[in-house]
């Protein structure tokens, strides 16, 4: 009963939060509000029993890509975004496209509802820290080897994109060559011609 | 007594839908992309509730996966937006139609 009652008061909480998430146009609100989902759905895996999972989800979600994400919001400094001017109608088109796909989930869903509708006997333990180190570093080896490099190609995409580009040293160049040679006046002439 | 696995299905469903629509309703890059990490996590939450119900390990660590992968897509993602901005001063992604003509 009580497992219950906080699943529903949670998924409230996380519908709630993804609608004001998608309702505000500050981009500050909404991250506040993507927070908010992330907590809330922490809070369901606690009542999944799977506590590694939702300390994991606080740490990387609401801890590292909330904070990269707020942190570019103050960055670029942001004014709120604008409503759609022309196109209105995409707000109709996007509604029907949303129903229609929530529509395709549920018959998915409905589809497998052959899954056991209680938990299989033992399923307490899974989330266990233990168990997911287990099965990190002996059956699933490989995919979290892979994953380790992806990282690493995310690591250095960043850094490759985010860096501000050097200015060419050309120009300097020549400029120290003509000021070598006493060549004040053709300087402009070099200048164009890069 | 505890909720079904349908309960948390249509939660991941609903959720997916709201970022999904969303994704199509906002006009700047980062809101797009708040959605997209929505929907991510929905279907973490699908993943977590087949594991329990299941009683099998597999779920939570592809939840591990998707978590590093949404990481890295942050970290390039917003080196993009970053780029995007100052090439523009702006991140509406109608603005970013440099390949049109």
């Amino acid at each position: 009963m009580v497992g219950s009652a906080l699943f529903f008061v949670f998924a409230g909480l996380a519908i709630a939060c993804a609608v004001s998430m998608v309702y505000h146009r500050n981009p500050l609100y909404s991250a506040i509000s993507l927070v908010g989902v992330f907590i809330s759905l922490s809070c369901i895996y606690v009542t999944l029993a799977a506590p590694f999972i939702a300390a994991v989800q606080i740490l990387i979600y609401a801890g590292a890509i909330m904070v990269l994400v707020v942190f570019v919001i103050m960055l670029l400094n942001l004014d709120d975004d604008k409503p759609l001017n022309r196109l209105r109608y995409l707000y109709a088109v996007g509604g029907g496209l949303g129903l229609i796909l929530l529509v395709q989930t549920f018959f998915i869903f409905y589809a497998v509802m052959r899954a056991p509708q209680q938990a299989v006997n033992g399923a307490e333990t899974v989330g266990k820290t233990m168990n997911i180190g287990r099965g990190m570093y002996t059956e699933y080896l490989l995919p979290v080897e892979i994953v380790g490099v992806l990282l690493l190609m995310a690591i250095i995409g960043g850094v490759v994109l985010a860096r501000r580009l050097a200015q060419p040293q050309l120009e300097l160049v020549v400029d120290q060559e003509l000021d070598e040679r006493g060549l004040e006046e053709e300087k402009g002439d070099y200048r164009v011609a890069i | 007594m505890e909720p079904s696995l349908a309960s948390y299905l249509a939660l991941s469903g609903i959720l997916f839908t709201i970022g999904a629509v969303g994704v199509i309703f906002k006009r700047n890059a980062l809101g797009m992309f708040m959605c997209i990490e929505l929907m991510l996590n929905a279907v973490n939450l699908t993943f977590v509730a087949f594991s329990r119900y299941y009683a099998d390990v597999t779920g939570q660590l592809f939840v591990f996966m998707v978590m590093s992968v949404a990481a890295a897509e942050a970290a390039v993602g917003l080196g993009i937006i970053i780029a995007f901005f100052r090439n523009r001063q702006s991140i509406d992604v109608d603005d970013a139609s440099i390949l049109k003509n």
